[in-house]
């Protein structure tokens, strides 16, 4: 078959050189036809739409055969102005917004960004305990899924499929979870300026219990089927190489700075939500590599385990303890009850307001149509997200709506290190260290 | 939390002091950023609460008073002159730079053995159309890791004039932050590799996230009512 009539994927004479359009099976298409310019060096577009590139991010390649020499990244995709969006609403609804920044780690998102109100509502110390115990348990079992998303396209990335599958299985499970206790799978907006949206469901502690049980067993699995299979080894070690003075210079955090051996790990370093009272261990590795990122991920999800165990003992003997600070004036009033129009706002609350106290009408009223008012100033509570320092800059100007929410996403800074783990390496290593970084394209672009 | 002082030297500066909201302050020290007219957001419409005149300056917290306790004394002796401001609130310190201070600040926080602020989480920018003179402020947030501390510089331009010095070459993490910072306020970083914008298209017009950037949006119709765009809703200012 002649392909020199392919209309899909043919090639054009531009002023920068010969352009060829890839669109699959015309490879020998584009190797004779380079073979006839006598042309050793390559630009490779790869992406946005491209399954390796771990969302909609847009890689440059300047190739001289299969080395890469030169790599850059072009991002925006995503970007939907969620931060200047959470400029006009008020500081409860900046959690649905800021929820789906990095969708694979929302109540991180959502964490940053309150301890940041919190702080400068000046209540740090007034969350309820409970409230803090089911932030960190529900943060640890979103740091398990979302380590399991970053293992499993990885995997699935450099051929691993099975790794892929049995990683999507057990996050479903994490994401079961998730809708049991705040109705959704993602995008919660559960954690509210004050405590959390609503309390444990009944039988919640016992599905959770199970979780642990089975993932006990099954965490086990990934350590056999990748810790010392030869062809997993071969791809990664090596791969995507970053030292400590590269991680410090380029902002790096996370999984990739422990890989250099360094143990920052903002949950012990510089404790929130209650942290230092969990017994845990901040993993690391000395390889600086890829394959010492994926052992760091898969340790931290046994870690995670261990916290997720022991918030789940405490929150047993915190029943019916409140999950909203107790301040009329900033904590949401109403819980939510399914009733026999579907699910609203609890009989009790309406009992409570519209019969029993004329007070609890007006803090409803205030809150729900006009808000709370934050007193002006700025403050800045990184946290440990999977990928690494999560923070949400947050200024108010003592209005009801965020002056400016910015936040310093992991993923974004993490990114730049594409260049120095890639350039000098071959094609296919791109796509490993880039998986190594575990980038969110929604939180990278926001 | 960060590594807070001792609590033995340092004096508790809580808001309620600090703020001249409370205190009466020199005239001039006031941190005045813009000021909020009325109480209920209604504006356009007939006044029939009364409060539509009420005018309240909007105050942000003021400068701090020596001795600030702990190490935030041990940073702001080693930068000393180079500091135009220093704000300590709920528990976090800001320092604010003139813009041609701010690359040797930098150097000096990251390089002296005594301050190692090895770590940059880049920067964020803020517009405040009412600070007359000082619209524009750029915000770096910076960690120790030896000695576990955070600090916040703070650079405040003016729209006429927004350009401040690039500190890419000595925290290479803000390559991309300034660039962003670039993209959504207009802030020219000077001797930046390579400033352009990076979330939004090249040929974009404008810089959103200014305070005079509209945000956009159509009205939803929904069963014969309309719902106005969010910045065309009623604001509770």
């Amino acid at each position: 078959m002649s392909t020199d009539q392919d209309i899909y994927a043919g090639s054009t004479e531009t002023s920068e050189g010969r352009v060829f359009t890839v669109s699959g099976q015309d490879w020998d298409q584009i190797v004779s036809g380079l073979a006839e310019e006598g042309e050793d060096r390559v630009v490779v577009n790869m992406g946005p739409q491209h399954p390796s590139t771990h969302g909609v991010l847009r890689l440059i390649l300047e190739l001289e055969g299969e080395t890469v020499t030169e790599a850059r990244c072009g991002i925006g995709y995503l970007h939907t102005g969620i931060e200047k969006n959470m400029e006009f609403r008020s500081w409860v609804q900046g959690v649905t917004f800021c929820t789906r920044m990095d969708y694979l780690s929302p109540f991180f998102n959502e964490a940053t960004y309150v301890l940041g109100v919190e702080r400068l509502l000046d209540i740090e110390d007034r969350v309820p305990e409970k409230a803090q115990v089911m932030r960190v348990l529900l943060m640890e079992l979103n740091r398990i899924s979302s380590h399991l998303v970053a293992i499993a396209t990885g995997g699935m990335e450099i051929g691993a499929l099975t790794v892929m599958t049995i990683g999507f299985r057990e996050r479903e499970l994490v994401l079961d979870l998730f809708e049991l206790i705040t109705g959704l799978r993602m995008n919660h907006a559960f954690i509210r300026p004050g405590g959390v949206a609503q309390d444990l469901p009944p039988g919640a502690l016992d599905e959770i219990r199970a979780f642990i049980a089975l993932m006990k067993k099954r965490l086990p699995e990934y350590a056999a089927l990748c810790n010392a299979n030869p062809i997993f080894k071969a791809r990664l070690e090596g791969v995507g190489h970053l030292d400590l003075e590269g991680c410090l210079a380029l902002g790096l955090t996370g999984p990739v700075l422990r890989s250099t051996g360094y143990p920052w790990d903002l949950r012990k370093v510089q404790p929130y939500s209650g942290y230092e009272d969990y017994e845990f261990d901040v993993q690391t590795w000395d390889t600086c590599d890829s394959y010492g990122r994926f052992r760091i991920r898969l340790n931290e999800m046994h870690e995670s385990l261990r916290i997720v165990e022991q918030a789940a003992d405490r929150l047993a003997q915190l029943e019916g303890a409140p999950v909203m600070i107790d301040d009329k004036k900033i904590g949401w009033p109403s819980q939510l009850a399914i009733g026999s129009d579907g699910m609203g706002n609890s009989l009790d609350h309406i009992r409570h307001i519209m019969g029993e106290s004329m007070e609890a009408l007006i803090h409803h009223f205030k809150l729900v149509t006009e808000g709370f008012r934050v007193p002006p100033g700025q403050a800045y509570v990184p946290i440990e997200s999977p990928r690494g320092e999560l923070g949400a800059h947050v200024v108010s100007d003592g209005g009801t709506r965020p002056f400016r929410a910015h936040f310093r996403d992991p993923s974004f800074t993490n990114l730049q290190a594409t260049n120095v783990m890639s350039e000098g390496g071959m094609v296919a290593d791109v796509i490993v260290a880039i998986a190594s970084i575990d980038p969110v394209m929604g939180g990278v672009d926001r | 939390m960060t590594d807070k002082p001792a609590d033995d030297k340092a004096p508790e500066q809580p808001a309620v002091e600090q703020s001249p909201e409370n205190l009466p302050a020199a005239p001039g020290e006031v941190d005045e950023r813009g000021r909020r007219t009325g109480m209920f957001g209604v504006s356009g419409s007939g006044d029939t609460s009364g409060y539509g005149g009420l005018v309240a300056p909007v105050i942000f917290p003021g400068s701090a008073q020596r001795p600030y306790g702990g190490w935030f004394d041990e940073v702001a002796d080693a930068l000393d002159t180079l500091i135009a401001d220093v704000v300590i609130h709920r528990g976090e310190i800001t320092f604010h730079v003139a813009r041609e201070n701010l690359v040797e600040v930098a150097r000096k926080l990251r390089d002296d053995p005594s301050l190692r602020f090895e770590f940059c989480s880049g920067v964020s920018g803020v517009h405040y159309p009412d600070d007359t003179g000082r619209e524009l402020h750029a915000v770096y947030h910076l960690a120790s890791m030896t000695y576990n501390r955070r600090i916040r510089l703070e650079v405040s331009v003016p729209d006429a004039d927004p350009h401040i010095p690039s500190i890419v070459a000595i925290y290479p993490t803000n390559d991309w932050h300034e660039r962003e910072t670039f993209d959504m306020f207009g802030i020219v970083f000077d001797g930046h590799p390579a400033l352009t914008r990076i979330l939004m298209p090249d040929d974009w017009p404008g810089h959103p996230q200014r305070k005079d950037y509209p945000l956009g949006g159509i009205p939803v119709e929904y069963k014969g009512g309309s719902i106005p765009p969010p910045d065309q809703r009623r604001s509770y200012n």
